[in-house]
């Protein structure tokens, strides 16, 4: 069945901005999709939110909307449209609760409307409705845990005296879990249900005999429209049932089933599929298995591509969403080639001769109050994975690749975390899922205690204690050895168990620069082994390429030049997408240009680790060791000649790494320049030297430094790691007590060798923090002849002191006189000049009256360049890249690729997303330290309208009916003034705390309820504002924290607001941009708008 | 560490050297020989390595991990094994699953059959991949004398492998429906479970006469798997003409496929490096769906050698070699891949179902 020539154009739906459970893996499949529907000729219209994707770069598409992604949105980008059909099952639970939304509505799916391709609503419904979905299985002959289903809690305990504790409850239509746990007593069971009702869209939850502790398994199947069905990859959980697949440590392919029991299982996914009736496209089946008799259940199934499908392609070659987007539009798997061999079909079953393990990563550190504690709700924000010939090798490389300052499985300073622990204390820990119990595992081992009871205890197969035991009994062969006597043998040994230098360093106290310089004096050098999709069977036309201790090496020599881009790691909060953005559009940039592009990443969920996006990919970990390697590799390969290597693009992760790499080989701005901006002396000086003012401050390495400077400065101080992203660790500070407890943290996280610890080599900066300031970030490029482009100048809607990657901002700035832009302007670019920047720079201001203070300036891309990208139409990234490798702007200029800036006619709006109703226990309040995992745009003719579509897009429900809770610090009351009047105008009621209530009243402004505050209600009959926000009396709360002092009211609500899901703001900021916005848009209806014709494409 | 392992080599007819470690039986020459091929199934170790069909061969398992749920005698697919020995990356020291019942290594141990662990069986496989099917010795002898075995060894052309591994005398296997008669040439055990769902099937050697056969009145006769050069089982083709042209439904899969072709004129050849795995895609052409299939074949029926006298069934879609036939005037029909899995994909079981429509005269 050839391509659809009945479809002339298709609606993509994205998956908006990053959250948790929804993350790069939907660009990548999105950015697949639209190239192979462009390709196809069709007319490709996208929809989504999130400005930092590949896939909403406007290339990519023929009408590309960064517009929130709402039915009544998406109802008017189908009415300007009118495409032919939609394709919802690339773009997350988000694109496909989006369709099941317009499919209700009659806008899709239906006659006389576009097409649901790819699923259509009754597969969708049948495989997320959970007991719709059971019965399914049911009826197909497959076993599903005991469960029913329950709408209100009646019901639900009416199901659990069928089933009985313990008992795991789901709520229906849900992403990534949420919701979901795992009651053992009939208190828990309460909660658990109640919350997980809410948590429902539909207020429906399922209830089912809880299987912790049996094994879990994935596997990844594609359907044609010919019911040609194949299963792309099998995945094994290292962690037992009972941790959310997101969060589980993972292994592909599937390590402990005998085929038996792996054909059952794949009988009954492909039975599923079939059943469930998604017509064409990818889908999960999760299953578990109980260990004791190999029973077997079926968990559920994604009737999309997720997740788990970007890994099963990295992991395999396979690109599932790209045959996804194909056989959405006709093609069948035997007619489609399959691109690494391009002699077979893509109709089989990859197989493959290495191991893949891709480990989680959380960022509990940034939440504090959660308990870190794993369970069925996913809370990891990225992940790691590795790529070895063993399970042993692939492990401890996806655990260096999780840079978290551990070198492996232990055998580094992080393990002495375990040494006051006795045996069993250690054992109990062990036995709870948390991100440590890998390493405890491994330190159990190493203490000698039995696989045996380390398996009792965790559950965790033997298969995989046994691997792991295997890479503890090599570190015995190391312990008490000298460097020099290390012989050939052993150290190929522990290099195929995937031990890194670092470790052996560790294990013999001696650097590992000493241990790498042995190691090639002994011809241990890594081979790089290809991604072929076949085992070998078939010759590989596609260089994806892993590092492995083997006898052959598979890179091609090539003689172009070539460019190394260091890719930026797994996603944490405050280094994601935007980096890989800017790495793709280097990639891409370059190769146009005639460069050979070299990735180096290990984030399977990005467009960088796709095998096509570079001529040739490296999947692996973002260290030392391993960068040197594949840039020694590369240098083989061209006979000798060093690659130009990119290590501005990717963020933190490269950037550290600059130091450790021949100056001579960087592309663009120097390593010094880039130490310069980081080098607190240095930098002073040079801001000195420009005239350029800057708060006062200093650097610390010990308390008594600190103190000095604080008291030299004045509080409120800003303390902060020197070389971190995302503001980890930074704190604003208000006297000598919270600074010392500061100080402590970072000491106490520098000797772990943790992200934004303390060490002498990084010191910690304390600032003057300019209260009441606005915030201001430019993006600017400079060229070797000296010429500057001011790529963007972003207006931070929030006050200084609020991370700026938390903050929105706007492009052009709203509030700065034009001289002050200009005066931001020629700041920016005499520093640029003075740090001799070749390429990006980010540099960040704040504004006090009209004294503009730098704050500090970062010679590498920023969190905003995709952004600046999609508001200008300039196309950053990959003018950066190619300026890096020597073009200059007027020469691209003249090539075409350097157009000039769109200005006039829109405002771009940034907004952060932020993942709260993740950790409800947590305060809502924003701070210096980043906290959001991804960001939208709202872009429209006014700021006001640009700010309302950024809010809508971000999940912030604005009020229009209804009463809005004001309370606000002293500072903000004034302009809370303002914002009362305009809920007045727009017909709200106010409710308001005391002091500002009182304050409103001296300015003729009523409000409707008096609120009190939690020390002034005991004993009063005044109404509480936690328990009017329960009751659903309040549909907005602005609540500013106060600067010092006691908080808890505040955080009491705020933490009221999150758990009941009303929306809140917690800067006066924010409620002024979005009551004008409001007021804005009610006098006519939201527009919708593409980027390329905001671009005047 | 470095206790208990014995280092050992893999040399190839053309010289290549692989180092490794010695895994399952060593042998009291210290040399294991035969031809290397590989196979890239991910599960089923011990399925293919009890299979007959591998007599004379060595196996090169692709999967980096082999061991894992360690073996259990309800997996054996004969009653021993007839390879010469197996090549892996690593070899499981534990394994786990509650079905096992020994390890993989101690299975070896049991059946005399030699190994080697630890080496890159990854550039073995791109080498036999790059020229074909190589002779092969491994062990503890030294790498001349290692070199000398391979080069000496026969190989599996133009020797009659099945002879090593038919039953020796008659048995019957199942009470189902229908009563078969299955050529034993090396017969999987999972052939003979599927079969057993329609049928008693009375399992003969390779060399039984037709006239024995036909004298049994079977209501369908089966010709099974086994190793090696078609050619060289010359009486089989023979008595599988006269059975079929006396009217007896049969059917045949793999060493059957090429015999039964040969029997109607057919010409077999051997290919590079066969096709041994789990995953290759055959369409039928009858329905033009796509099978995923397990295959384990070094030799391979030419379609034009069969034109006039069958339709070709069935095409593999990496190679469009041929993977079976329907004779046009008569009740026979077979596959060169392995339908019954075991290991494999389950998804051409119907090829049984349909013996069953042909032995009731659908």
């Amino acid at each position: 069945m050839p391509r659809r020539n009945d479809l002339k154009s298709i609606l993509i739906i994205g998956s908006g901005p990053i959250v948790i459970g929804q993350a790069c893996e939907f660009d990548y499949s999105g950015t697949q999709a639209c190239r192979v529907l462009k390709e196809e000729g069709y007319r490709v219209i996208l929809a989504n939110s999130n400005p930092a994707t590949i896939m909403t770069d406007p290339d990519f598409a023929d009408r590309t909307y960064i517009e929130p992604l709402t039915p009544e949105i998406l109802a008017k980008i189908i009415e300007r449209e009118k495409p032919d059909a939609v394709l919802p099952t690339l773009g997350g639970q988000t694109g496909l609760n989006l369709a099941m939304a317009l499919y209700a509505q009659g806008l899709v799916g239906v006659p006389g409307t576009p097409e649901l391709i790819g699923a259509n609503a009754v597969a969708i419904e049948t495989a997320e409705d959970r007991d719709k979905f059971k019965q399914a299985m049911i009826e197909i002959g497959l076993d599903v845990p005991r469960s029913g289903v329950a709408h209100d809690m009646d019901e639900a305990k009416t199901v659990l005296a069928e089933i009985g504790l313990p008992v795991i409850i789901r709520p229906a239509y849900i992403l990534g879990g949420r919701g979901t746990g795992i009651a053992n007593t009939m208190d828990e069971f309460l909660k658990i249900a109640s919350d997980g009702l809410d948590a429902s869209p539909i207020r429906e939850i399922l209830i089912e005999t809880s299987i912790v502790g049996w094994k879990e398994y994935e596997l990844e199947v594609m359907r044609d429209k010919a019911d040609n069905c194949v299963i792309i990859c099998s995945i094994e959980n290292f962690d037992p049932m009972g941790v959310h697949t997101g969060d589980s440590i993972t292994v592909a392919p599937a390590q402990t089933l005998s085929d038996v029991e792996y054909q059952k299982m794949r009988d009954a996914a492909l039975a599923c599929i079939r059943r469930v009736g998604v017509e064409t496209g990818g889908s999960n089946v999760q299953f578990a298995l109980n260990p004791a008799n190999g029973d077997m259940v079926v968990i559920e199934m994604n009737p999309r591509v997720s997740r788990s499908s970007a890994l099963a392609s990295k992991a395999t070659g396979f690109p599932i969403a790209k045959i996804a987007a194909k056989l959405a539009v006709g093609y069948t798997l035997d007619e489609i080639p399959n691109d690494i061999t391009r002699m077979t079909p893509a109709s089989f079953e990859p197989t493959i001769d290495y191991v893949v393990t891709k480990i989680p990563r959380w960022a509990f550190e940034k939440f504090p109050g959660t308990s870190g504690v794993l369970g069925t709700q996913m809370q990891s924000v990225g992940e790691a994975m590795a790529i070895g010939r063993t399970f042993p090798e692939s492990l401890q490389k996806a655990l260096r690749s999780l840079e978290q300052g551990r070198f492996g499985l232990n055998c580094d300073p992080g393990e002495t975390l375990y040494d006051g622990l006795d045996d069993e204390t250690l054992l109990k820990k062990a036995a709870i899922a948390t991100p440590e119990r890998i390493f405890q595992v491994g330190e159990a081992l190493q203490r000698g205690i039995t696989i045996e009871t380390v398996h009792d205890r965790t559950k965790i197969d033997p298969w995989f204690l046994d691997q792991m035991q295997i890479i503890i009994d090599e570190r015995g062969a190391w312990t008490g050895r000298s460097l020099k006597d290390i012989s050939k043998a052993q150290m190929r040994r522990a290099k195929r168990l995937g031990f890194s230098d670092a470790q052996l360093g560790y294990l013999l106290g001696v650097d590992e620069l000493e241990v790498r310089a042995h190691r090639e004096s002994l011809q241990v050098i890594p081979t790089y082994k290809t991604v072929d999709t076949c085992s070998a069977e078939f010759a590989a036309q596609t260089p994806y390429h892993y590092s492995t201790y083997e006898d052959e090496n598979e890179v091609r020599p090539s003689d172009r030049p070539r460019v190394v881009i260091l890719g930026s790691g797994p996603n944490r909060i405050g280094q994601g997408i935007e980096f890989d953005y800017c790495c793709v559009h280097a990639s891409f940039a370059l190769r146009d240009a005639g460069f050979e592009t070299v990735m180096v990443n290990c984030n399977p969920e990005t467009v960088s680790t796709d095998y096509d996006t570079s001529d040739r990919l490296y999947f692996e970990p973002l260290t030392r060791e391993d960068v040197l390697n594949v840039i020694a590799a590369e240098t083989v390969a061209s006979g000798g000649v060093a690659p130009k290597v990119i290590v501005s693009l990717g963020g933190q992760t490269p950037l550290k790494l600059s130091g450790l790499i021949d100056p001579a080989i960087i592309a663009g701005t120097s390593p010094h320049s880039i130490d310069l901006a980081e080098d607190r002396e240095k930098w002073n000086q040079l801001c000195d030297s420009l005239s350029i003012p800057q708060p006062p401050g200093g650097t610390a390495v010990t308390l008594p430094e600190a103190q000095a400077i604080a008291s030299k400065v004045g509080f409120p101080v800003l303390v902060r790691p020197s070389y971190v992203l995302g503001g980890r660790a930074m704190q604003i500070v208000h006297d000598m007590d919270a600074l010392q407890r500061a100080m402590e943290q970072l000491a106490a996280d520098g000797s772990l060798g943790k992200e934004g610890g303390l060490s002498a080599e990084r010191p910690v900066l304390i600032d003057r923090f300019l209260e009441d300031a606005t915030e201001v970030d430019v993006d600017a490029i400079r060229d070797h002849t000296g010429e500057v482009l001011i790529g963007g100048v972003m207006e931070h809607v929030e006050e200084a002191g609020v991370h700026s990657g938390d903050s929105a901002c706007a492009i052009p700035p709203q509030t700065l006189p034009a001289w002050v832009v200009e005066v931001i302007s020629s700041y920016a670019s005499a520093i640029a000049k003075a740090l001799d920047v070749r390429g990006l720079i980010n540099v960040q201001f704040a504004v006090s009256g009209t004294t503009v203070y730098v704050i500090e300036a970062n010679p590498r891309a920023s969190r905003t360049v995709p952004f600046v990208a999609k508001a200008t139409g300039v196309p950053l990234a990959k003018v950066a890249s190619r300026v890096m490798l020597g073009a200059s702007l007027a020469e691209l200029r003249a090539e075409g690729l350097l157009t000039p800036p769109v200005t006039g006619g829109h405002v771009s709006v940034k907004e952060a997303v932020l993942p709260f109703n993740r950790f409800p226990e947590v305060d809502t309040a924003l701070g210096p330290e980043m906290r959001s995992t991804g960001e939208v745009m709202g872009i429209d003719r006014t700021f006001g309208r640009a700010f309302v579509k950024s809010q809508s897009a971000a999940g912030t429900v604005l009020p229009t009916s209804g009463m809005v809770f004001l309370s606000l610090n002293d500072g903000d009351k004034p302009a809370g003034l303002v914002v009362a009047k305009r809920l007045r105008a727009l017909g709200l009621g106010i409710a308001a705390t005391t002091g500002t209530a009182e304050y409103l009243a001296k300015f003729g402004e009523p409000v409707d309820r008096v609120v009190g505050k939690l020390s002034e209600i005991e004993g009063s009959s005044m109404d509480n504002a936690v328990e009017l926000v329960a009751q659903g009396a309040i549909s907005f709360v602005v609540n500013t924290p106060h600067g010092r002092g006691s908080r808890e009211d505040g955080e009491a609500i705020r933490k009221a607001a999150n758990t009941n899901r009303v929306s809140s703001v917690t800067t006066v900021e924010a409620a002024l941009a979005a009551v004008n916005g409001l007021w804005e848009q009610s006098s006519s209806e939201v527009e919708v708008r593409s980027l390329q014709e905001y671009h005047g494409r | 560490m470095s206790s208990g392992i014995t280092e050992i080599a893999l040399v190839l007819e053309d010289g290549s050297v692989f180092e490794g470690e010695a895994i399952g039986y060593v042998p009291e020459n210290g040399i294991a020989a035969g031809e290397v091929v590989f196979n890239t199934t991910l599960t089923g170790y011990q399925e293919v390595i009890s299979d007959p069909s591998y007599a004379g061969q060595i196996i090169t398992f692709t999967t980096a991990h082999i061991g894992n749920y360690g073996a259990t005698s309800l997996d054996a697919e004969s009653r021993g094994t007839f390879a010469r020995g197996v090549i892996v990356r690593d070899m499981a020291r534990r394994h786990s699953n509650w079905r096992s019942e020994q390890s993989l290594d101690a299975m070896l141990k049991q059946h005399n059959l030699p190994g080697i662990g630890g080496l890159d069986t990854r550039r073995l496989t791109r080498l036999l991949r790059d020229s074909g099917s190589l002779r092969g010795a491994f062990g503890t002898a030294d790498e001349k004398q290692l070199l000398a075995a391979a080069q000496s060894e026969r190989g599996t052309s133009g020797i009659n492998l099945v002879a090593e591994v038919t039953t020796p005398k008659p048995y019957t296997f199942g009470d189902g429906k229908f009563s078969v008669v299955a050529y034993d040439f090396g017969i999987k055990t999972t052939i003979l479970r599927c079969l057993s769902d329609i049928a008693t099937v009375t399992v003969v050697p390779a060399h039984t006469s037709a006239e024995e056969i036909l004298a049994m009145k079977p209501q369908g006769v089966f010709l099974s798997n086994g190793p090696g050069d078609p050619e060289m089982v010359s009486d089989a083709t023979n008595n599988i003409r006269a059975i079929v042209e006396a009217g007896t439904p049969t059917f045949g899969i793999c060493l059957g496929h090429q015999l039964l072709s040969r029997a109607f004129g057919g010409h077999t050849f051997k290919l590079p490096f066969g096709h041994h795995g789990g995953n290759h895609p055959v369409r039928n052409l009858a329905t033009g769906a796509v099978e995923i299939t397990s295959q384990n074949h070094n030799f391979c029926v030419d379609p034009d050698s069969l034109s006039g006298v069958a339709d070709i069934t069935h095409i593999n879609l990496n190679d469009n070699t041929n993977e079976g036939m329907r004779l046009r005037k008569l009740p026979a029909y077979s596959v060169q891949y392995h339908p019954e899995a075991g290991p494999g994909p389950h998804d051409s079981r119907y090829l049984f179902a349909e013996f069953a429509e042909m032995m009731e005269g659908k």
